[in-house]
């Protein structure tokens, strides 16, 4: 059922992750990516897991929240392993048939594993421990110099937040379209592309005029409770860096360096012959 | 020619922890031609309940037998069972979708694969068991006013003709002589077409006026199933799982306190009346 | 002194056919005159399309008259440079619980009016606070709106609104949606913010039980204002409220359908204790 589906997945706990500033969570976020992508040694990969490990731990979120996020990507996850693993040449391991696998197909394939999951588990800690609100919040304050360049960053952040809040709504509102056409003798499951296509009239449009006459209702609610835009508004919950915001910056830091530090080892090893 | 309903247990996101047990040994019969009320607070279970009887959601164990053969055969012909048991959800006027109210009442029997001529005579005659007039018939639904709107969607179930009519909460959102409309063209289909009509209310005053038996859902179990006169014997019972008995039944036990000899069990204004004239020697 | 002054007010707008023209010109608020005092309790009565609504919007200057005046608290809602206190005196609620909560947590979104009106953070917290505790969601200002009740809904909804300090809110039609016990839940919480707090309340409504303790009942149909008066006063025209298309409190029903049967009961009986007490005098006369 589209009920079970969860898309704001905010764990609600108390910890410090949760009360770091949003802007602070997206560079972390965008630090840790990055590192995966810029430092390939083993020994770099070992510290961005202790990172990883220590960070969830601190969380207090439950592992398994973080490992839902991985089952979206299991397909795409698997392909690249195959992928890589047979199609990269070097020193042959085995060979089943026409297909090789080789130590460097072994090794890419593995990276390449790493890194996919480790880019959606990094990304789950931050949806993870910030509400969409606060996240949307973190958005527009950090892209606000984009209003200098006339992009309206207010007004994209407040939809932004009121898509966040209607989908769920919507989902349901679908499910229900769905169950009230089926008793009608609705079928949305059998037929070609096209029939199917055809069969999907009754449930979209009156999902479409829903969504019209909640937004138009909402655009009512808003006005009659003064709003007029981002222009003299102010923030029940402000952004401002605390003391705790400032000393994440420099554990990011500090972790940029050890990852440049531990890849400079990686990499010093394998030049000498080491590995 | 029944619904009979086995040890239904249903159970919401199994194995996650939104885990909830909507339906827990459901056990009832309900037999052809009565006009049957289902009261429960919200999150009882009873739109869980009225959704097993088309077919729509499917008992995590438990069996749901129409006209003798369990629903959950292998096989068994879904589509035709919702058309026998016909289902009018909350605020059905939201399902509505096509370009005028006579397609939209057609698709229901078009669904069912009967020809042209079949279908829009059902069509037509639906529209007229719901009382809405012709010249609103080639009409886009959105021109219409609520109720007339409510009227097309449910016409739109009966011209399915289905044996057992479903009909959770008709009445949310009309205004009073709206809500007395749809009831009593209710009413009139059960007594013509003696059809099978099981209502989904808040309103005791409502179920108490139009049925012959209340089902009181709580925690996903029937807690009573019996006439209204029985069912609202036990108010104290109720009151404690957030319904109420029709109010009439509260004036007749405060003039049963002061002495009077009044007819505890009435559930209607017109019962209510009779019973205090009858103290009074008129 | 009244708060709201409705002379002669008017409301019309333009059905357009397909291709866009004018087809027809519907007159949806007639030439109503309102007089809304400080500190009361006003319930609307109507059928749907009487224009109870129509006229309800026009309070908060969602819409404006298109002939006649309206006075919200002296100022003129035609005057667009005060159009933003026209609506922090008068809020509103409205039907949907669901279309109308703009935050994802309940205290964000309770803080929304009073970040529109510009104020400091901190004020703004206090704000939430006081207005949560006054509609008794206050244990719930963590939670997802979409996890509450309807009536815990609407009363996050009338926070927001509370939260904006209104002289006067505009309810409309907000227990429509609602099962009993939410219906309960969010008239006992509007009646206590006009007793305790109080703020002038217009409930808009479908249900006669919500209006026995109003101080005035106004009763529209065709976009007029045909009755007007206490609860007893209104709820005396048993006919006249059903050819209405509404209805009267059920102890009024019975004590109607006893009048009829040639009982000789006081007109306008609203609650069943009453009529209970009227019997008993009734049956003292005779025994």
């Amino acid at each position: 059922m589209l009920r079970d589906m969860t898309l704001g997945q905010y764990y609600p706990a108390n910890s410090v992750i949760h009360r770091l500033d949003p802007r602070v969570k997206l560079a972390g976020t965008l630090v840790f990516i990055i590192s995966l992508f810029a430092f390939r040694s083993a020994e770099a990969y070992v510290a961005a897991t202790l990172a990883l490990v220590a960070v969830i731990r601190i969380s207090k979120v439950p592992p398994k929240f973080m490992m839902r996020g991985l089952k979206s990507i299991i397909m795409l996850l698997m392909i690249t392993v195959v992928f890589n693993l047979f199609l990269i040449r070097g020193t042959v391991v085995v060979r089943i048939w026409k297909l090789t696998i080789t130590k460097e197909g072994i090794e890419t394939a593995v990276f390449m594993a790493i890194r996919l999951i480790y880019l959606i588990v990094g990304s789950s800690i931050m949806t993870l421990t910030t509400t969409p609100n606060n996240l949307t919040d973190g958005l527009e304050k950090a892209l606000r110099p984009l209003n200098k360049i006339r992009v309206p960053v207010h007004d994209i952040a407040m939809m932004m937040s009121i898509a966040l809040r209607f989908i769920p709504i919507l989902m349901e509102e679908t499910d229900k379209i769905m169950k009230a056409q089926m008793a009608r003798g609705a079928d949305f499951e059998s037929g070609n592309l096209i029939q199917r296509a055809k069969n999907m009239v009754p449930l979209l449009v009156p999902l479409f005029i829903s969504a019209f006459r909640r937004a138009n209702d909402l655009a009512m609610a808003m006005e009659a409770r003064g709003y007029r835009g981002g222009e003299g508004r102010t923030k029940m919950k402000p952004l401002v860096y605390a003391h705790r915001d400032r000393m994440a910056y420099l554990v990011m830091l500090a972790y940029l360096l050890v990852m440049f530090g531990a890849n400079r080892i990686g990499f010093a090893a394998r030049i000498f012959g080491l590995s | 020619m029944s619904i009979k309903i086995e040890h239904l247990n249903y159970v919401y996101s199994e194995g996650t922890a939104f885990e909830k047990h909507a339906l827990r040994d459901v056990n009832l019969e309900l037999p052809d031609g009565q006009f049957i009320g289902v009261i429960g607070h919200t999150g009882s279970g009873k739109s869980t309940l009225i959704q097993h009887l088309n077919g729509l959601l499917k008992g995590t164990s438990g069996a749901v037998y129409y006209n003798g053969r369990n629903i959950y055969e292998e096989g068994y012909n879904k589509k035709e069972l919702r058309s026998k048991v016909g289902l009018v959800f909350q605020y059905p006027e939201y399902q509505l979708f096509e370009v005028d109210v006579f397609s939209d009442v057609c698709y229901g029997p078009k669904n069912l694969g009967l020809p042209a001529d079949v279908t829009e005579a059902r069509a037509r005659e639906a529209l007229r068991l719901v009382g809405l007039k012709e010249k609103h018939w080639k009409k886009s639904p959105f021109e219409l006013s609520g109720g007339q709107k409510r009227r097309a969607a449910i016409a739109g179930i009966l011209a399915m003709e289905p044996d057992v009519l479903v009909l959770d909460e008709p009445t949310a959102g009309l205004d009073p002589k709206g809500r007395d409309d749809i009831l009593d063209q209710i009413q009139r289909l059960h007594d013509e077409r003696h059809i099978t009509v099981i209502l989904v209310s808040h309103s005791m005053e409502d179920i108490a006026r139009y049925v012959e038996r209340i089902i009181v859902m709580n925690r996903g179990q029937v807690m009573f199933d019996d006439t209204p006169r029985e069912v609202f014997d036990h108010y104290r019972e109720l009151e404690q799982i957030g319904l109420a008995a029709p109010q009439v039944t509260y004036l007749m036990h405060d003039l049963a306190a002061r002495g009077w000899q009044a007819d505890v069990d009435a559930t209607t204004v017109e019962e209510a009346a009779a019973s205090i004239l009858k103290c009074l020697g008129r | 002194m009244s708060i709201i002054r409705g002379r002669k007010l008017s409301y019309e707008y333009q059905r357009l056919d397909e291709e866009g023209n004018p087809e027809s010109t519907i007159r949806a608020v007639d030439g109503v005159d309102l007089d809304v005092q400080e500190g009361d309790f006003v319930a609307i009565l109507g059928h749907n399309g009487s224009g109870k609504s129509t006229l309800a919007k026009h309070i908060n200057a969602i819409l404006v008259p298109t002939e006649g005046t309206l006075y919200v608290d002296g100022k003129d809602t035609r005057d667009e440079s005060q159009i933003w206190e026209i609506r922090q005196t008068a809020g509103m609620v409205f039907q949907n619980p669901d279309n109308q909560i703009i935050g994802t947590i309940v205290d964000e979104d309770v803080g929304f009016g009073p970040e529109n009106m510009g104020m400091p953070s901190e004020a703004i917290w206090k704000r939430v606070e006081e207005s949560l505790k006054a509609v008794g969601m206050w244990e719930y200002r963590a939670h997802s709106p979409n996890k509450l009740s309807g009536g815990q809904k609407q009363r996050v909804a009338i926070a927001g609104v509370v939260a904006m300090r209104p002289k006067c809110i505009v309810l409309d039609e907000p227990t429509a949606m609602l099962d009993p016990n939410g219906r309960k839940e969010v008239v006992r919480t509007v009646q206590e913010l006009n007793r305790k707090e109080h703020v002038t309340v217009l409930l808009i409504t479908h249900y006669m039980e919500e209006v026995i303790e109003a101080d005035k009942v106004i009763v529209m149909d065709q976009g007029k204002v045909v009755m007007q008066g206490t609860p007893k006063e209104i709820f005396s025209h048993v006919e006249e409220l059903k050819a209405r298309r509404l209805d009267v409190p059920q102890a009024t029903l019975v004590a109607y359908e006893l009048q009829k049967k040639g009982l000789p009961l006081p007109d306008g009986i609203l609650s069943m204790a009453e009529l209970a007490d009227e019997l008993e005098k009734l049956r003292g006369q005779r025994g």
